[in-house]
């Protein structure tokens, strides 16, 4: 009975809400960033369409330097850039962009293995009708990927979750500063385990609605 | 000028590890609007290739490509979209687009094209729809269909914009026989109805019988010999050409020249066309010269719209050949083509 009476109810509530608005805004800016870039690496890649190999070589590492970058670091090296662009670098909206800036090379990364997927066969079948550049994107190729691009969303949405609570151990917010505060350092268990089945069930809801989706404009 | 399509002096390269490989040589070709242009040769051959250099989905190493006179290697990129639009094409696979229904990938050609409204976009596609015989499969998706109904569909498609001429790169490679009748009779339908040139590749001389008014025999990269169908393949000139008739009727070459070599008297093949082939032509000769024969091998049935008998016969008579002789001289002058195997 006490590990219930003695939480901080109206801080769980705040931090709960918190994590989702940093969740739901990094992803959306994720997705707006990673697909263009996802699309940009299918395109330059070899034997693509827009083959490109020196700028393909110079795009694909400038993704792989910002995806080993530890997130806890990129957070620390993104400071002046979040200042400069939000003005704090503290609660949910500095929290923004090192998240997305961590996410989006992800993100681009499975938008681009989503495309390839696509059988070649189709491309030039589309090419053969006559199809601009722009149509075949739009028109074939992101309707064919997309339900590998909604997995890859789901997975990225996830790691954002992960991102979100190590972003809150520096100064933003939400169920990973919670954690810290009252389960690190006031020792108070029962708010480290509630924080830790929040963030499961949270995982679990976005897993679910990304696996429906993916059935849904699945067709083959 | 009735030739749609012309190949002038055409090469191909392909650049593997800086070095150019040659897929095709000096290929001459000319396709007249409103035929049934078949290529056939072995795998590898460059069949696809010389396909694909039509449409420019492969860019010619050298030579010229004219389609309506028209060279497409000079067309920009406006021009080359408009092109593509007047020419369809369908492949071994179907490539259908496996997120959209019948009726939506039958459309994506007009709707590419974007000179059409809804109203004509719905009407055409029923249409066409209709026509390929797929009315109760319009709303499923390609997944949901057999390969004979995926090529359907994929004609469906090629036709959407009412293109000149219609590219089939192997369309029934994948298919079973009855299904491969089927969609060639299709085929045949559209040629006849729409007049529509059809330009095919293949390896079954199966295609190649039943379709095709010309054909050219493709041989590492070379057309090594072409014609009329029906004089390519009963009097095949080139070993690549002969080896395709032989395979198409399961001759072992080796085995029927052991077999007839135990035969006694002339060997003569014997080749009947259109009328003559339904004539006594064969008994009342041999009748009225006193020459008996052996039938040993042969075969009567139709190339496209032409019937024709091809049969291997030994000769003997009493007189030391001479009725023979006499024989083959009226054989000849009833127009059958005659040629002597020993
Ligand atoms: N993109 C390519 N790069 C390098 N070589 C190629 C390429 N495409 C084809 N080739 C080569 O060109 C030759 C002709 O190939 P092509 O695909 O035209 O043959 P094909 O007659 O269509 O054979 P199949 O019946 O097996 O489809 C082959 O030797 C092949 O290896
Ligand atoms: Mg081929």
């Amino acid at each position: 009975m006490e590990f219930f009476t003695t939480l901080p109810w109206p801080d769980i509530v705040e931090a709960t809400f918190d994590t989702s608005l940093m969740l739901g805004a990094s992803f959306v800016f994720t997705l707006l960033l990673g697909l263009p870039l996802g699309i940009l690496l299918f395109l330059t890649g070899k034997n693509q369409i827009l083959e490109r190999p020196r700028f393909y070589a110079a795009l694909s590492f400038i993704v792989n330097v910002l995806r080993s970058i530890p997130f806890i670091i990129l957070i620390i090296v993104l400071i002046p850039f979040t200042l400069l662009l939000i003005g704090t670098s503290l609660g949910v909206a500095g929290a923004i962009p090192p998240l997305v800036i961590g996410a989006a090379p992800f993100f681009a990364r499975l938008v681009e293995t989503a495309l390839r997927e696509v059988d070649h066969g189709i491309i030039e079948a589309v090419q053969s009708m006559g199809a601009s550049t722009r149509q075949l994107v739009c028109r074939a190729l992101l309707p064919e990927a997309l339900p590998g691009i909604i997995a890859g969303a789901t997975v990225t949405a996830i790691a954002l979750i992960g991102y979100t609570a190590m972003s809150g151990v520096l100064g933003g917010g939400g169920l990973g500063d919670l954690a810290v505060r009252y389960g690190y350092q006031r020792f108070q268990d029962n708010v480290m385990i509630v924080t830790v089945a929040l963030l499961i069930v949270m995982v679990q809801i976005l897993q679910m609605i990304g696996d429906r989706l993916v059935l849904r404009f699945s067709h083959k | 000028m009735s030739s749609i399509l012309e190949f002038q002096n055409v090469s191909k390269n392909y650049r593997v590890r800086k070095c150019d490989i040659p897929a095709l040589t000096d290929i001459d070709l000319s396709v007249t609007a409103g035929e049934v242009f078949g290529v056939i040769g072995h795998s590898g051959a460059g069949k696809s290739t010389l396909i694909r250099l039509i449409n420019l989905l492969e860019r010619p190493s050298g030579g010229r490509v004219l389609i309506n006179g028209e060279d497409v290697t000079r067309l920009d990129d406006a021009g080359l979209c408009a092109l593509r639009q007047r020419i369809g094409m369908i492949f071994q696979h179907f490539n259908l687009l496996s997120s959209k229904t019948v009726a939506d990938n039958i459309a994506f050609p007009l709707r590419i094209a974007g000179r059409h409204s809804a109203a004509e976009i719905q009407k055409r596609v029923a249409e066409l729809i209709e026509r390929v015989g797929l009315t109760e499969h319009t709303h499923k998706y390609p997944a949901q269909l057999s390969g004979g109904q995926k090529q359907r569909v994929g004609i469906a498609r090629a036709l959407a914009t009412q293109p000149q001429i219609l590219l089939c790169d192997e369309a029934t490679s994948a298919l079973d026989p009855q299904t491969t009748q089927s969609v060639l009779r299709l085929l045949d339908e559209i040629n006849r109805e729409l007049r529509l040139t059809i330009v095919l590749i293949t390896h079954e001389m199966n295609v190649i019988r039943t379709l095709c008014d010309r054909v050219a025999v493709l041989d590492s990269g070379r057309v090594v010999e072409s014609g009329h169908v029906a004089d390519v393949f009963l009097h095949p000139q080139h070993p690549t050409s002969r080896r395709f008739v032989y395979e198409s009727e399961d001759i072992d070459e080796e085995t029927m020249v052991t077999a007839f070599s135990h035969v006694s008297g002339r060997l003569i093949r014997l080749t009947f066309r259109d009328e003559a082939t339904y004539e006594p032509v064969l008994g009342r000769i041999t009748r009225q010269c006193d020459v008996d024969f052996s039938l040993l091998t042969g075969r009567i049935d139709r190339i496209k719209n032409v019937p024709y008998g091809q049969l291997v016969l030994g000769l003997s008579d009493r007189d030391s050949g001479r009725n023979i002789n006499e024989a083959l001289r009226r054989f000849r002058e009833e127009g059958l083509v005659v040629e002597e195997l020993n």
